[in-house]
């Protein structure tokens, strides 16, 4: 364990949390209507959009509707994205002129941005125009964030309100977390990339002859604005292929910590703006304790198993860490941090080929999205999923106390276990049935790069990676075919509504419960005791669901590594 | 002061507290013959043992589907062992054959743990259908007596019951007085005293009158009367899973549906690994990951919580009521009866300036040996203790006893030279007027100073004379102070309801340690206060007997009508209390409290087995494929075959083992809650965690000593 390494480390969880308060309160204000210093320029843009588009900012919604309504938006979202990548070919801004998309694959992309997957079974430079990139994959990198946000606000409004039927209008959510909090911090991060050298430019790509003569083409185009967004809204969709391991995309240290603070800095965020709305600190900083318990947790296995390096390969004569599928500039701790912190959080951005973990590595990501990405987790899906994990844990524990269990004062009944049961229980059905389906199908099989427990690795990544949302690959996996183009495409869709959907029925349920006063005879949701309850809730959950499929997968294929068994 | 009146509440306080010494254990009639340890007797045991075997029944095991989904699995390893064994290579037959009857015995231990908590109520059932006999109603026809059988009398329908008559429905007392033997209902042997008018005018069917006679408006049809009611109750015929059961119960199937699919999968999975996994095997596992324990203890917890009030002698109308007392925060307190013995007892002699204590003493013992209330008594002893003073024998004396009347508001003596009498301070006041005395200065302080204290003064008066004061205290129950601290950490407020003035109550309440009172109350203010309790979202309970009761009762989350009281108060509340004791109030709490943490706490040792059972099985299952995942036995288990079959073993044992716990409750403690889940989260989440991994160690060491497999 090298000094410097920890030292990184360190300077990045000691920025991110500094973090926390200040973005936190400034959520707080957006959410809460108070006044910001942005309101000079956003308000009347904010009117406008208003006024443009008919929408009564007054009108409070109940859940069921503002579910409809939000899933109207995002499906009207996938189909002008699916329809846009058809039409990529007679639009303008294709300097390369890229025709149109497969359909099962522009099917998949669709869903995948609109969902906040960003799983790309293609590559942005061979595939993608500029105006795919700039107007339809951007676009929904905002709007897919700002879903996440509006469905956490209103489940906190939901915890907050007592016997109100409604819970937030979610129109004017979905407005003001785009242009309040993801569009100034994108300004100013995409600025902050380019004077890095993150390039943004409409020019055709370039060919190059290079020092052995032989002609390279470097594919160009506006990356920084999408770069941003990508990490800020915890999307992971990257503009090339390598995503952010490519030089364009990610170009120096600085851009490394930035881009790393950007994917966690929201999620971490909200735990304070969470605090704030129930009036209770306490209440925001348990749940953002558990999350870097977690978080610390995993990183240590992962940089274990990373620095260990693969026994096979030392035997060589190469000992050392892992190095395979690393950019050398990176090292093992930034490569390590960075596959932590996009799968703590449903980003899928990489700056590491997570299929080149070893073993016990690869098992970190994996697992870190099994179990539902709520450690920080996506813009506002972390917030509401461990919120999730919070009910359940206190309906499971809190009877311990004697008291039929209540969060926030709000009594824990039937309808909310059985929404919070759903919550977790169709994302793991999902990358469950989809894996099974996936090994016992010729399709499914013959896109596996690896025999072995790795290929079964791949193929759980892959499911995982679409019902968490989450968009990072084991990239051994050749996932643009129509099987695996529907299938996950399908997973995605499920893993993110079959979420969504159970939360905002929490929040509407809750909303309309009266709140118990908290007394000595309380479950105490706050303290260290109850973050290591979240946490414990969180794992074995996550544990006892997946360790028979994992024990197939990464954990026999490092005891096997050890053993120098290879396939 | 109406002496009358506490006279009365006097004696029926005195019934209580007498009847608390004499409580009997068991409900009326319940079978104690041979007992057995855990108080179940052989005969409920074996009762128990086949109806475990009638509940394998699909349709009745329907209603749990954890333990549904043990039944399937028993029933799929059955036929495939039973295949394999006649066509198959039957390679497996004998260890299959074991999985086999270990899932099917675990089926059996459920079944078992829900017959034996449904056993006692069924006992009492029994029990009390037996004093539910078929009787003669003496129908009133105008002025005509007829006689029909019970079972043919409608409301509205009145009858006259005379001595020696059972009661043949529920109803009101419309005229007349009688003695009653309640023992049928309340298992209670002494009579009461029934009579129209008033918050003591309703009679329970099967009951007895013993004396006199009354005429009673009967006021429930045949199948809906109270000990109907009773039968139904005990009997669980009609028992709803309650909010929070059904809430675990959703949680409890939506894990089964998580394993079911984690086992499912796991077939895929396998033999893409190179690895054929029997579907005992699987059996196995998913019987071993479904939360059973709790899954098949969840019900009997449930009726053990009712059967636990029930003994106490309280009928909870619904088990949902038994649940919403362990999230009760405020009880309101009956003064009399709850909070103080209910009768004021002499604690001092202050005499007036000039008077020795003996003096005011012996006038105080005279006036008041004829006097059969318990303040009376208590002078008399405070006399003799105090003052040495023997009891003397009034007609020797020569002496007339002047009884309380409501005109005089005085009682006392006539001697031959003197008149002593002693009373409330105006009705003294007003004596000596007449007498052409007065009230000394001094004696009113005392007075004043007595009333502010919440105590009682009663002045004595020899001729024209003030003696002085008796200083009448009302008696704070022995310990209930100590119950209110405990009740605090529990984060219960404690409110105390009196229809004494603010300042006698603030007295008493500051002795009593209650939390909040409130004085001078009526049915209607009682009812504002829980209201207003109630809006600032706390949740209240309360007891009450009286009719003007009910509107409170029927607004308090939990409201424990005394079943001494009228129909409308027993209708208004959700339980009812066979003994009319209010203190038990509290005890209801607890009951409901340990309900709640009996469920927590399986379900968190449920969940924590888990872990333990992977680490058996998962190495077990793939040792063929892959042997290097026997780093995973951590417990070091013989064989795979001996690991799977430990690991169900244990499984099936633990629910059997649980089931005294399930029944009697976890061990409760009136402490605040972080503490109670800190030394639960100890015991049920990490005794969770460890058992099994002991657990599963010491069979399969007997496993192999035996060479089973």
């Amino acid at each position: 364990m090298k000094a410097i390494d920890i030292l990184q480390i360190l300077l990045y969880l000691v920025l991110l949390i500094a973090l926390v308060a200040p973005l936190g309160h400034y959520m707080f204000r957006v959410y809460n209507g108070e006044r910001t210093w942005l309101d000079r320029v956003l308000n009347p843009l904010e009117q406008l959009i208003y006024r443009l588009t008919e929408i009564e900012t007054e009108k409070e919604m109940g859940w069921r509707e503002y579910a409809a309504a939000l899933l109207v938006f995002n499906f009207l979202g996938l189909v002008l994205l699916f329809l846009l990548q058809l039409g990529q070919g007679y639009l303008p801004f294709n300097p390369q002129h890229f025709k149109m998309v497969k359909p099962d694959l522009a099917f998949n992309t669709a869903v995948s941005f609109m969902t906040n997957t960003d799983w790309q079974s293609y590559s942005g430079e061979t595939t993608m125009s500029y105006l795919t990139q700039m107007a339809g994959l951007t676009v929904q990198n905002f709007v897919s964030a700002a879903t996440g946000l509006a469905v956490a606000i209103a489940l906190i409004r939901g915890l907050t309100r007592r016997t109100s039927s409604t819970i937030g209008n979610f129109w004017v959510d979905l407005t003001r977390s785009v242009l309040w909090i993801l569009l100034p911090i994108s300004v100013v991060g995409a600025l902050v990339l380019v004077s890095q050298g993150v390039i943004q430019n409409l020019s055709p790509y370039l060919t190059v002859s290079t020092l052995k003569g032989v002609g390279q083409t470097i594919a160009l185009g506006p990356v920084a604005s999408q770069e941003i967004i990508k990490e800020l809204g915890t999307n992971g969709g990257g503009f090339f292929q390598a995503n952010s391991a490519h030089p364009f995309e990610n170009p120096t240290p600085l851009t490394n910590l930035l881009e790393m603070l950007a994917i966690l800095v929201i999620p971490a965020g909200l735990t304070f703006t969470f605090g704030r709305m129930v009036n209770d600190a306490r209440q925001g900083r348990v749940v953002l304790t558990a999350m870097i318990f977690l978080f610390v947790i995993f990183l240590a296995i992962c940089y274990i198993g990373e620095t260990a390096g693969n026994p096979l390969v030392s035997s060589l004569g190469a000992s050392g860490p892992s190095m395979e599928g690393k950019e050398v500039r990176f090292g093992v701790a930034n490569s390590v941090l960075w596959t932590t912190v996009t799968t703590a959080a449903s980003c899928g951005a990489v700056n590491t080929m997570h299929d080149s973990l070893t073993p016990l590595g690869g098992l970190v990501p994996l697992w870190q999205i099994m179990l539902g990405e709520v450690i920080f987790g996506g813009v506002g899906a972390g917030l509401y999923g461990i919120l999730v994990f919070v009910i359940l844990t206190v309906f499971i524990v809190g009877l311990m106390v004697g008291r039929t269990p209540e969060y926030l004062g709000k009594k824990i009944e039937s309808a909310e276990t059985k929404m919070a049961t759903l919550a977790v229980l169709i994302p793991a059905i999902t990358i469950l049935l989809g894996s099974a389906l996936a090994v016992a199908t010729k399709a499914g099989v013959s896109s596996v790069l690896n025999p072995g427990p790795h290929g079964l690795s791949e193929i759980l990544y892959a499911f995982s990676s679409g019902a968490g949302n989450n968009g990072s690959a084991f990239a051994g996996l050749n996932a643009n075919t129509l099987f695996y183009n529907l299938a996950i495409g399908f997973t995605m869709l499920i893993g993110r509504f079959g979420v969504i959907l159970p939360v905002l029925a929490i929040a509407g349920n809750m909303a309309g419960k009266k709140a118990v006063l908290p007394g000595t005879g309380t479950f105490q949701t706050t303290g260290v005791l109850f973050a290591g309850l979240l946490a414990g809730t969180v794992l074995i959950v996550g544990a006892l669901t997946f360790f028979p499929a994992l024990a197939l997968g990464p954990v026999v294929e490092h005891l096997l590594m050890l053993y120098g068994k290879t396939f | 002061m109406n002496n009358h009146d506490i006279s009365t509440s006097g004696k029926q306080e005195a019934l209580v507290e007498d009847y608390n010494k004499h409580k009997p254990v068991t409900m009326p009639g319940s079978p104690g013959t041979k007992k057995v340890p855990g108080g179940f007797n052989q005969a409920m045991l074996s009762r128990a043992v086949i109806d475990a075997f009638f509940k394998l029944n699909p349709r009745v095991l329907w209603a749990n589907p954890v333990i549904f989904v043990v039944e399937i699995m028993a029933v799929l390893t059955t036929f495939f062992t039973i295949r394999d064994g006649i066509s198959g290579p039957a390679t497996n037959f004998w260890f299959d054959g074991q999985i086999a009857i270990w899932l099917w015995v675990t089926v059996l231990f459920a079944n078992f743990a829900e017959a034996l908590a449904e056993g006692r109520g069924k006992a009492q059932a029994a029990a009390l259908r037996r004093t539910r006999r078929e009787t003669r109603a003496k129908k009133l026809i105008g002025e005509q007596v007829e006689e029909f059988a019970a079972s043919q009398l409608r409301k509205g329908d009145i009858v006259l019951a005379e001595a020696g008559d059972i009661i043949p429905g529920d109803g009101e007392i419309i005229e007349g007085i009688a003695s009653v033997d309640e023992s049928a209902v309340t298992g209670e042997s002494a009579p009461v005293i029934r009579e129209s008018g008033g918050d003591r005018s309703s009679v329970t069917g099967g009951t007895r009158v013993l004396s006199d006679w009354i005429k009673i408006r009967i006021t429930a049809n045949p199948g809906e009367t109270f000990l109907d009611q009773m039968i139904h109750l005990v009997e669980g015929a009609r028992r709803q899973k309650t909010p929070n059961e059904i809430a675990l119960s959703i949680l409890l199937a939506g894990l089964t549906i998580i394993f079911l699919l984690v086992v499912a999968t796991l077939e895929p999975f396998a033999v893409y690994s190179g690895i054929l996994i029997s579907l005992p095997v699987l059996a196995a596992l998913l019987v071993c990951l479904i939360p059973t324990t709790i899954g098949g203890l969840l019900s009997a917890i449930g009726i053990a919580g009712m059967d636990r009030l029930l003994k106490r002698n309280i009928l909870a109308m619904s088990g949902r009521a038994v649940e919403a007392a362990g999230d009760v925060d405020v009880l309101l307190l009956d003064k009399t009866g709850t909070i103080t013995l209910g009768n004021r007892l002499a604690v001092e002699f202050l005499p007036a300036p000039g008077i020795s204590p003996e003096k005011l003493a012996d006038a105080a013992q005279l006036s008041s040996l004829a006097d059969e209330t318990p303040e009376g008594r208590s002078i008399v002893v405070l006399a003799k203790e105090k003052y040495n003073l023997r009891e003397r024998d009034l007609s020797s004396l020569g002496v007339t006893f002047v009884p309380f009347t409501a005109q005089s508001r005085m009682s006392g003596v006539n001697l031959s030279d003197k008149e002593i009498r002693k009373g409330a301070a105006d009705a003294i006041e007003d004596y000596l007027h007449a007498q052409g005395g007065a009230l000394s200065p001094e004696v009113k302080n005392v007075v004043e100073e007595i009333a502010k204290k919440g105590g009682t003064p009663l002045i004595v008066a020899e001729n024209a004379l003030a003696l002085g004061v008796v200083y009448l205290k009302d008696v704070v129950k022995g310990g209930i102070r100590e119950r209110f601290t405990q009740l605090r950490r529990m984060g219960i407020k404690t409110v105390m309801i009196t229809g004494d003035n603010p300042l006698t109550a603030a007295a008493i309440a500051a002795e009593a340690g209650v939390d909040e009172f409130l004085a001078e109350a009526t049915p209607e203010t009682k009812l504002k206060l829980i209201r207003e309790y109630q809006a600032k979202g706390h949740l209240v309970a309360m007891t009450g007997d009286g009719t003007n009761d009910a509107p409170a009762l029927a607004q308090a989350d939990v409201g424990v009508a005394m079943s001494s009281g009228t129909q409308a108060a027993k209708e208004a509340g959700n339980m009812v209390d066979l003994d009319s004791n209010p203190t038990k109030l509290i005890e209801v709490v607890e009951i409901g409290k340990q309900l709640l943490m009996t469920r927590g706490a399986l379900t968190t040792f449920s969940i924590a087995n888990d872990i333990a059972k992977y680490f058996a099985i998962i190495p077990a299952m793939f040792a063929a494929a892959y042997p290097q995942l026997g780093v995973l036995n951590i417990m070091g288990l013989a064989t795979p075959q001996s690991a799977i079959l430990s690991a169900v073993i244990f499984n099936a044992l633990i629910i059997v083992t649980l089931i005294p716990l399930a029944l009697r409750g976890v061990a409760y403690r009136p402490l605040g809650a972080n503490i109670i889940l800190r030394r639960n989260m100890l015991i049920y989440g990490l005794g969770g965690l460890l058992t099994p991994f002991i657990g599963i160690k010491i069979i399969d060491l007997i496993l192999t000593a035996l060479g089973i497999v």
